[in-house]
Parts: C-alpha cells; sequence; structure tokens
C-alpha cells in the first residue's frame, strides 16, 4: 500500500533570542495509507512540532516530508487537524462552527454544507445545530470539533491528543466514537498523546519518541486481534497488559539512558 | 449494583424555595430602587431649600425650581434644541470616527509586525501626552469650527482606542488561529474569521470608554472654538455669571451622554450575550 505520510531524515531547530534549540532530530518515520498510529513519548519530545511539519503549519529546518506521494509545502485540504481542546468559536453557532473549514477552503455548496449537518447528525448532535459552543459539555464540544474536522473530508486526520482536556469517561467514549468514525469513513490517523494505554488501545502501531531532541525511540505493531477492537474493549483483552508493560519499560529505558552517569 | 435509595424528601420543596428566593431578589430589587429615588429627593429638595432660604449663595449655586424653569424658558423658545443638536451631531462624528480610526490603525500594525514595532514609542508618547493641550494647535491648523473640535475628540480617543483594540488582537489565542490556518486560511481570512471576531467584547467596551472620552473632547473642544453647542453654554454662562445656565447645561450633557452609552451598553448585551 503507498505511505499515506513519509518522513525523511527531519530535524527542527527553534531559534530565537536566547540561541537555538534543536526540538527533533532527524526523525524517520512513515504511515501506511488506511494505518492507525500512534506517537508517544514524554514532555518535551516534540509531538506537536513534528505533527505541525507534517501539516505543513512549520517548515522543517532540515529534511523532507511527504503526503500521498506529494511534497509538504503547506497546509493542503487533504489533511484535518484536532487539537487538544475544541477550539469552537465561541461567537458562532454549532452549524456555522462546523462549517468554517468550508467557508475558508471557499468550497461552502450546498451538497458539502448537507454532508457537514449529516456528520453532525451522525454524532447525535443535530439537536444543538443552532446552540452556541458555551451550552455544551466538553465532551459534545470535541465531537463536534470533531465534525469540524470531517466536514472537508481530509484524508488523513491528525489527533494532537484531542482527549487530554476531558474526564476520564468522556474520554473513553470518544476515543471509541472517533475511532469507529475514522474507521466506518476509511481515514488514515495520526494520533499524538501522553497516555500509553490510550496509545495501544486505538491504533495499529506505536511509534515512541525519546525527548531533547526528539527522535524515533523504538516502535511497537500491534497485533489485529487488539487493534481491530473497540478501544474499550481492547483495553479489556489478556494481550493488552503485556504491550503496555512494553512500551512502559521503553520510557524507563529511555528514562534511564538520559540520567548523567 | 444496587442504586442508592431516593432520601425522603420530607418538607423540602424545591418549587417552593425557588419562589420564596425569587420574592425575597425582588423585594431587595424594590429596596434599591426605593433608596435611589430616596437619596434623588433628597439631594434635589435639600438643594431646592437651601437655595429658597439663602443657606448657600444662589448666584453660584442656583437651585433645582430656578433650573427647570429655565430650560422649560429656553425649550419653549426654542433656542435650547439647536445647542443640544450641534453637540450631539459633533460627539456622534468625533466619537464614530475616533473609533474607526483607531480600529484601522490597530489593524494596520496587527498585520505588520514591523510597524508595531517602530510605531510603539510613538503611542507610548502620545498615549501619555494629554491631548487637550494640543487644542491651540488644532485652532490654528483647522480654524475655529466643527473641524477643531473633531479633531480634539480625535487626539482623545484614538491613541486609546488603537492600543485596546490591538492588545486584544494580540491576545485572541494562537490556536483559533491555527483551527483555520489548517484548512489554508490567508492572513486577512485569519483577521477577519478569528482575530476580528474574537476582538468583538473588547472592541464593545472600548466603544463604551469612547463615549466618555468622546464627551469630555466635545466638550473641550467647544470651550475652546464654539459658538453654539452645550459646552458653548457653559462658557456663556461663566462669562455673563449666569450659573444656572451652566448647571442646566451640566444637567443636558448628563442626560444625553447617559442615553448614548446605554445605547452602547444595549448594542454589547445584544452582541456580546449569545456567548
Amino acid at each position: 500500500m503507498a505511505n499515506a505520510v513519509e518522513v525523511h531524515n527531519v530535524s527542527h531547530v527553534y531559534v530565537n533570542e536566547h540561541g537555538a534549540k534543536l526540538a527533533l532530530g532527524q526523525i524517520q518515520l512513515n504511515v501506511e495509507a488506511g494505518e492507525f498510529v500512534a506517537l508517544v513519548g514524554p514532555s518535551g519530545c516534540g509531538k506537536t512540532t513534528l505533527l505541525s511539519i507534517i501539516a505543513g503549519l512549520i517548515e522543517p529546518s532540515e529534511g523532507t516530508v511527504r503526503l500521498f506521494g506529494q511534497p509538504v509545502a503547506g497546509p493542503t485540504p487533504r489533511v484535518g487537524y484536532m487539537l487538544q481542546q475544541d477550539y469552537l468559536f465561541p461567537w458562532r453557532t454549532i452549524r456555522d462552527n462546523i462549517l468554517i473549514g468550508l467557508e475558508v477552503m471557499g468550497q461552502l455548496t450546498p451538497i458539502k454544507r448537507e454532508y457537514a449537518l449529516q456528520l453532525l447528525d451522525e454524532m447525535g448532535l443535530s439537536a444543538h445545530a443552532g446552540s452556541y459552543p458555551s451550552e455544551l459539555s466538553g465532551g459534545m464540544r470535541q465531537r463536534v470539533a470533531l465534525v469540524r474536522t470531517l466536514a472537508t473530508e481530509p484524508d488523513i486526520l491528525f489527533l494532537d491528543e484531542p482527549f487530554s482536556a476531558l474526564d476520564f469517561q468522556t474520554k473513553l467514549q470518544l476515543e471509541n466514537l472517533i475511532y469507529e468514525t475514522l474507521r466506518k469513513h476509511r481515514k488514515t490517523a495520526l494520533l499524538v498523546t501522553h497516555d500509553i494505554a490510550e496509545a495501544i488501545a486505538m491504533s495499529n502501531r506505536v511509534i515512541i519518541l525519546a525527548p531533547n531532541p526528539g527522535t524515533v525511540y523504538q516502535e511497537v505493531d500491534i497485533p489485529a486481534s487488539l487493534a481491530e477492537l473497540l478501544p474499550t474493549d481492547a483495553r479489556e483483552q489478556d494481550g493488552f497488559q503485556p504491550y503496555f508493560r512494553q512500551v512502559w519499560q521503553a520510557f524507563v529505558q529511555m528514562e534511564r539512558s538520559k540520567q548523567p552517569l | 449494583m444496587k442504586t442508592q435509595e431516593q432520601p425522603q424528601r420530607g418538607k423540602v420543596d424545591p418549587a417552593h424555595l425557588y419562589q420564596a428566593y425569587n420574592k425575597a431578589r425582588n423585594k431587595e430589587k424594590l429596596y434599591v430602587l426605593i433608596t435611589r429615588i430616596l437619596l434623588l429627593v433628597v439631594f434635589l429638595g435639600l438643594w431646592e431649600v437651601a437655595g429658597r432660604l439663602k443657606w448657600i449663595d444662589v448666584f453660584l449655586f442656583s437651585y433645582p425650581s430656578k433650573i427647570l424653569k429655565l430650560l422649560y424658558d429656553k425649550a419653549i423658545d426654542g433656542s435650547l434644541f439647536p445647542h443640544i443638536g450641534v453637540t450631539v451631531a459633533e460627539t456622534i462624528a468625533g466619537f464614530v470616527l475616533g473609533t474607526l480610526s483607531g480600529l484601522i490603525l490597530a489593524t494596520l500594525i496587527w498585520w505588520s509586525p514591523f510597524l508595531a514595532r517602530v510605531l510603539d514609542p510613538y503611542l507610548v508618547v502620545l498615549n501619555s501626552l494629554p491631548k487637550v493641550a494640543l487644542g491651540p494647535l488644532f485652532i490654528v491648523a483647522l480654524g475655529s469650527g466643527i473641524l477643531s473640535i473633531i479633531a480634539t475628540i480625535l487626539s482623545i480617543t484614538v491613541i486609546i482606542t488603537t492600543l485596546v483594540i490591538y492588545t486584544a488582537f494580540k491576545e485572541v489565542d494562537p490556536n483559533y488561529v491555527k483551527v483555520v490556518r489548517i484548512f489554508g486560511a490567508t492572513r486577512t481570512q485569519s483577521f477577519l474569521k478569528v482575530i476580528l471576531p474574537a476582538s468583538f467584547p473588547a472592541i464593545i467596551s472600548t466603544l463604551k470608554v469612547n463615549v466618555g472620552l468622546a464627551w469630555v473632547g466635545v466638550i473641550v473642544g467647544e470651550f475652546l472654538v464654539a459658538k453654539e453647542g452645550l459646552g458653548y453654554l457653559i462658557i456663556y454662562g461663566f462669562q455673563v455669571f449666569n450659573f444656572t445656565l451652566v448647571i442646566s447645561s451640566l444637567f443636558i450633557i448628563a442626560a444625553v451622554a447617559t442615553i448614548m452609552y446605554q445605547i452602547v451598553a444595549a448594542i454589547e448585551s445584544r452582541i456580546v450575550k449569545k456567548r
């Protein structure tokens, strides 16, 4: 299968008046079309920087990124991006919030509009189309953000810790919902998270990043027997714990190797 | 799983408690209103009595019925309304122009961070300068007429409006902009769809401040150059030692300024309420 994402030798340096800091060091990774890949790592490993580079929001200091074979030169409509919080615009109704992408792209046709509203319905939120974000709960708002992301029909979704601001129960429900929705619409996904269990439960493959500078430390393939299951079901499988331990061990080792002797 | 049994309600009745709460609230509201009116009546009454019994110098401080009579006479002979009209028109013109110029300037310096850095010290100096001191320059440059008055209002409102709105632009969470950048938004789109609407509450609050400032500007401007208007009436009353006229003008200014402020507040609650 063709690679949806190819990151080749990407390094990134942040420069400001205090000096230059290497945030990413020669990152090499691929995501196949249809795959669900999770990026985990301690804070400071450049997860969000990496996503921003792949999404074309930041130009890497070195290296190349290809999306579906095309070199990345800026944001493309093929990418959808979910942030840590919903960032719904409080001055727009839910309906207007989910249409913002189409509006910006100049593609607000009746058909696309209908599609967006249908997605909203799928999330069980069509009754709230006329409400303002402040009237909705955190979980509902993040569902609206998902609709906003999917409304432009991207081929690949970047999920930047989209569950981190939610309470645990809502987080589990939303994990299932996003998992199912992405499967159903056959999207490729790249999930950034610091939650090891979430990474294993949701993805086909977990990529562990080491910090300072961010580098790929280890990759763990999750077998289909877990990956095919809903995240909440996967968490309960016997096979789940060994993978959790494996990723956790990697974190521990990483920590040790960073200790000065 | 066992669910907890509903505790016996007993005598607690939420609907009843809500009624009682509302009753208590309405009662308090009423007391506030009564006290307010009482305060006004007592103040005006004391003033009236003090004036009539010559406890205070009537020549300087006048008293309410005298003021009302003057206002009534001037309203009947029609000599009052042109003054109100002129001043209100100047205030509105200056207020609108000042707010718009501030908004445009803020947009420009938001657009160009370079310009923002260049202008920063000038804005600080201009903001600290007592702008009223520019009055004589306006008279020389623009003549002693409505232009000078509007220039006075602008000098007072524009800089502060620019600074407040620019700060609001800068404080918009960059993640909101990220949302539209992902969709490929241009800088213009980011501004129109995110930065500007996100700053509306701040813009509205500068409107409120500007109503007050515009009144300061218009009165100072009229002190300096006018041949009509409420500021002119105050200066004229002062020159002919007719302090009843001075205080009457103050009354009208207080009333009209309050109305303008309430209009802006009404606009604010319409726009901001939804959030």
